[in-house]
């Protein structure tokens, strides 16, 4: 089927692309791997310098991240982009089935209705960010509706900068949510690969090795040291949790990415024949059993897929806090935000070791997915 | 004979006069200049004027020079500092460009050995004479002087409403504890006694009650090293911010309010005091159009008269400038009478120069009379959160002392954090 030209020609056709993304993807996400172990920016007698000077100083900048007291606006931006994704993906899968299934219902001037709910997404974060911003001023928008339009008592709500925690934690006991991260994950992929007996040795053999280089070249203590040395943490700033200033924020890319999710679920829901609804009608179904038994089964892969964009963009959100909060909110920010501090004090290392962290995390989603993908194209 | 030797004689007098009046300038404007000069700033939008003003005396004085005026528009300069950045690591530094005066432009360009030293340029100027010893002590160091002032602003005003203050039966405090003596009062009175803005206003609030507590001494004693940052005093200073703090509107709804806004609570009653630059006085005489101590009035934040906070912008000279001689002649001009006459009347703030021209009330109205009056005489120091006192590292991660102190609390942890902070950015002296 495929003789030789064509392969030369299909090669040289995609090569053009190929150079560009190794040098403007990969290039620099290896140069800043590179920087994020280097000591780019904390002096700038150096760093500025003609011809700069940079050291190797190995893991130092995301021990630092980890661990030292004044960084702890870091593990504020992680904890936040974890409760973030979770809550985001939460009310934008809800909302977005939910949405679906009003339009799924055949209604008059559904195209009206699914357009209305669409466009949200045609704007760029920061446009949402900045309406939502006037919509959420503590003495205006939100918090006067109920007064304009009943005459009750305005709101006090504080959306942007609220100090009231909720879920809340010690940063220590993060270490044992790490642990029991690590433990799950490992256990997934022992299941996983007990499924395909020939890949499953490999795998194992290939963690324990990991386990074993870890720990013997005193590599965890590097990455986890509060845990043998609480003290480090001379920040008395404890209140690790989900901040309810947060839930602005969460609101506003909802109202934006919700119309998209319910998109996609309608299509997988049209897309279901009607046929088997038909059958299970017929089997004695109720309407409300069709969409339980039948229809959402159906919709895994969708949702998988909607998880994922999702996912990818919450884990990355920096356009939408910025415009909400700003760089100087003190519960509100996310590890974009800190990477754009980063320029303005001159840490380069730091903000390239933040970013690395996000690459890190961002991939846990998506090198998965592309995988498994991959895996069924084949098949 | 004698009488027409007379006239000529008087002919040539007077062309003589003429000539020396018209001397300086014509001998500038007949100068070899020629090629291009690209200066940088931030200056836009409503400082865009000032910046316009110089660059008209400019291209007067050296009619074939062309001046690129490269702007970067962003507050403070956010924006034009990494723009900077990244054309100077790329090698293609502007001739001159705008900064803070003091440790933004030393903790950053004067170490990284990035700018030419302008001792020279003071000397033949006599620039020693006509600027305060205490502003060339911030622009400088052991190696040389580094930047040419443009203008100066004061960080330490308190903004109060007079007719107001009258009304409500108070005094203007004069120190914290006379403020906080005052806050119950006006709490009472459902006034608010201090109008706070965005986070920056509270770090500017931060350095006020510093320097009104610790004194000019203990100020820079904090960036020599020599102030105890774990001492009483030190603690004391955050002790009162969070008094201060807690008689403010912090936390209620400043965040979302910008410094104008801040002082638009002042003009109009509902908050009593603001601490704000002095470029405020510019927003309320010029956007709002109320008359310098009538419509509005000052005092030095408390526990700070005798004290100039201040900020300024100055222009450098960077090593490897494509057209030095065009840029020394733009700094010549920066630094001369006739310039900072010319630009600070627009800008709203005073000339870094003594002998400026700011008893002339078409130039400089009440306000800044009376600033320039106290920069003469009053003992200056640089402020912290306008790039005078401390390198970028520290000012940029400054706010997250402050967060960390208004989230805790706690005086003792505040001076922990910023210790630590002292010693990642070396700011502190030692």
């Amino acid at each position: 089927m495929y003789n030789r030209k064509d392969k030369t020609i299909a090669f040289l056709m995609i090569l053009p692309s190929l150079i560009l993304l190794g040098i403007f993807v990969y290039f620099f996400i290896a140069q800043t791997a590179w920087y994020s172990v280097s000591d780019w920016g904390v002096n700038p007698a150096t760093a500025l310098k003609k011809g700069v000077e940079k050291n190797y100083v190995g893991l130092d900048n995301y021990h630092t991240l980890i661990s030292s007291a004044s960084d702890y606006e870091f593990r504020i931006s992680f904890v936040n982009t974890f409760f973030f994704t979770i809550f985001f993906l939460a009310a934008c899968l809800i909302l977005g089935f939910f949405l679906a299934f009003l339009l799924d219902q055949r209604i008059k001037g559904e195209a009206v209705f699914r357009t209305i709910f669409l466009f949200p997404m045609s704007l760029s974060f920061i446009v949402t960010g900045t309406i939502w911003n006037w919509l959420l001023k503590p003495k205006g928008g939100l918090n006067i509706l109920p007064e304009k339009l009943f005459g009750l008592d305005p709101l006090k709500f504080k959306w942007l900068n609220s100090e009231t925690k909720v879920f809340k934690f010690e940063w220590m006991q993060g270490g044992n949510l790490f642990y029991l991260g690590v433990a799950l994950f490992a256990f997934a992929l022992f299941t996983y690969t007990a499924q395909k007996r020939h890949l499953s040795w490999f795998w194992i053999a290939l963690v324990g090795v990991g386990l074993w280089l870890i720990s013997s070249a005193g590599f965890w203590n590097k990455i986890w040291l509060p845990i043998d040395n609480p003290k480090l943490d001379i920040g008395t700033y404890t209140g690790y949790g989900y901040n309810a200033a947060l839930s602005g924020v969460i609101i506003a890319a909802t109202w934006q990415m919700a119309g998209y999710v319910m998109a996609l679920f309608l299509a997988g829901i049209r897309g279901i024949s009607e046929e088997l609804r038909e059958a299970a009608r017929v089997d004695g179904c109720s309407e409300w059993q069709v969409y339980l038994h039948i229809i959402l089964p159906q919709l895994r892969p969708i949702a998988l897929s909607a998880i994922i964009i999702l996912g990818h963009i919450s884990l990355k959100i920096f356009d939408l806090v910025y415009a909400m909060a700003g760089i100087d909110n003190r519960e509100v920010k996310v590890p974009g935000i800190l990477m754009l501090k980063g320029f303005r004090s001159n840490e380069w290392a730091r903000s390239s070791a933040v970013a690395m962290v996000m690459l890190f995390a961002i991939s846990l989603v998506i090198i998965p997915y592309l995988w498994s993908n991959l895996r069924t194209e084949k098949s | 004979m004698s009488k027409r030797l007379l006239s000529l004689g008087s002919f040539l007098f007077i062309l003589a006069i003429v000539v020396g009046a018209l001397g300086a300038p014509t001998a500038r404007a007949q100068d070899d200049l020629s090629g291009q000069l690209e200066i940088f700033s931030w200056w836009s939008g409503d400082e865009g004027p000032a910046l316009e003003a110089l660059i008209a005396l400019f291209n007067e004085q050296h009619p074939n020079v062309e001046l690129i005026n490269a702007t970067v528009a962003g507050g403070s300069g956010v924006n034009a500092r990494a723009v900077l950045k990244t054309r100077m690591e790329g090698g293609e530094p502007p001739d001159s460009f705008q900064v803070h005066a003091g440790q933004e432009l030393i903790g950053t360009w004067v170490v990284a050995d990035r700018m030419e030293d302008l001792s020279f340029l003071y000397e033949e100027q006599g620039w020693y004479d006509v600027f305060p010893e205490g502003l060339i002590d911030l622009l400088s160091t052991e190696d040389g002087i580094w930047s040419v002032p443009v203008n100066i602003h004061r960080s330490n005003v308190m903004w109060y409403n007079p007719a107001k203050v009258e009304e409500w039966g108070i005094e203007v405090p004069t120190t914290w504890d006379e403020f906080l003596a005052v806050c119950p009062t006006l709490q009472d009175a459902g006034v608010t006694p201090l109008a706070i803005g965005e986070a920056w206003t509270v770090n500017h609030l931060w350095e006020s009650v510093a320097l009104g507590t610790l004194g000019a001494e203990g100020w820079n004693g904090i960036w020599s090293g020599e102030t105890d940052l774990a001492g009483e005093d030190f603690l004391k200073v955050w002790d009162t911010f969070g008094k201060v703090l807690a008689c403010s509107n912090f936390g209620d709804d400043n965040a979302s309010l910008s410094w104008q806004q801040a002082i638009d609570r002042v003009v109009d009653g509902s908050a009593a005091f603001n601490v704000m630059g002095d470029w405020a006085a510019g927003y309320m005489s010029t956007t709002l159009g109320l008359v310098p101590g009538e419509g509005f009035g000052y005092v030095p934040s408390p526990g700070t008269a005798g004290t100039f906070l201040m900020l300024s912008d100055s222009f450098g000279l960077p090593v490897g400038a494509p057209n030095r001689d065009n840029a020394i002649a733009w700094l010549t001009l920066l630094g001369s009478k006739e310039g900072q006459d010319a630009f600070n009347p627009l800008k709203g703030s005073i000339p870094a120069r003594i002998d400026g021209d700011v008893t002339n009330p078409d130039l400089y109205n009440a306000y800044l009379q009376s600033a320039a009056a106290d920069w003469a005489v009053d003992t200056i120091v640089g402020s912290l959160v306008h790039g005078a006192a401390a390198n970028e590292n520290f000012n940029g991660n400054f706010s997250s002392v402050i967060d960390l102190f208004t989230a805790s609390g706690d005086p003792s942890a505040a001076s922990a954090a910023f210790v630590e902070l002292c010693s990642t950015s070396g700011a502190c002296g030692g």
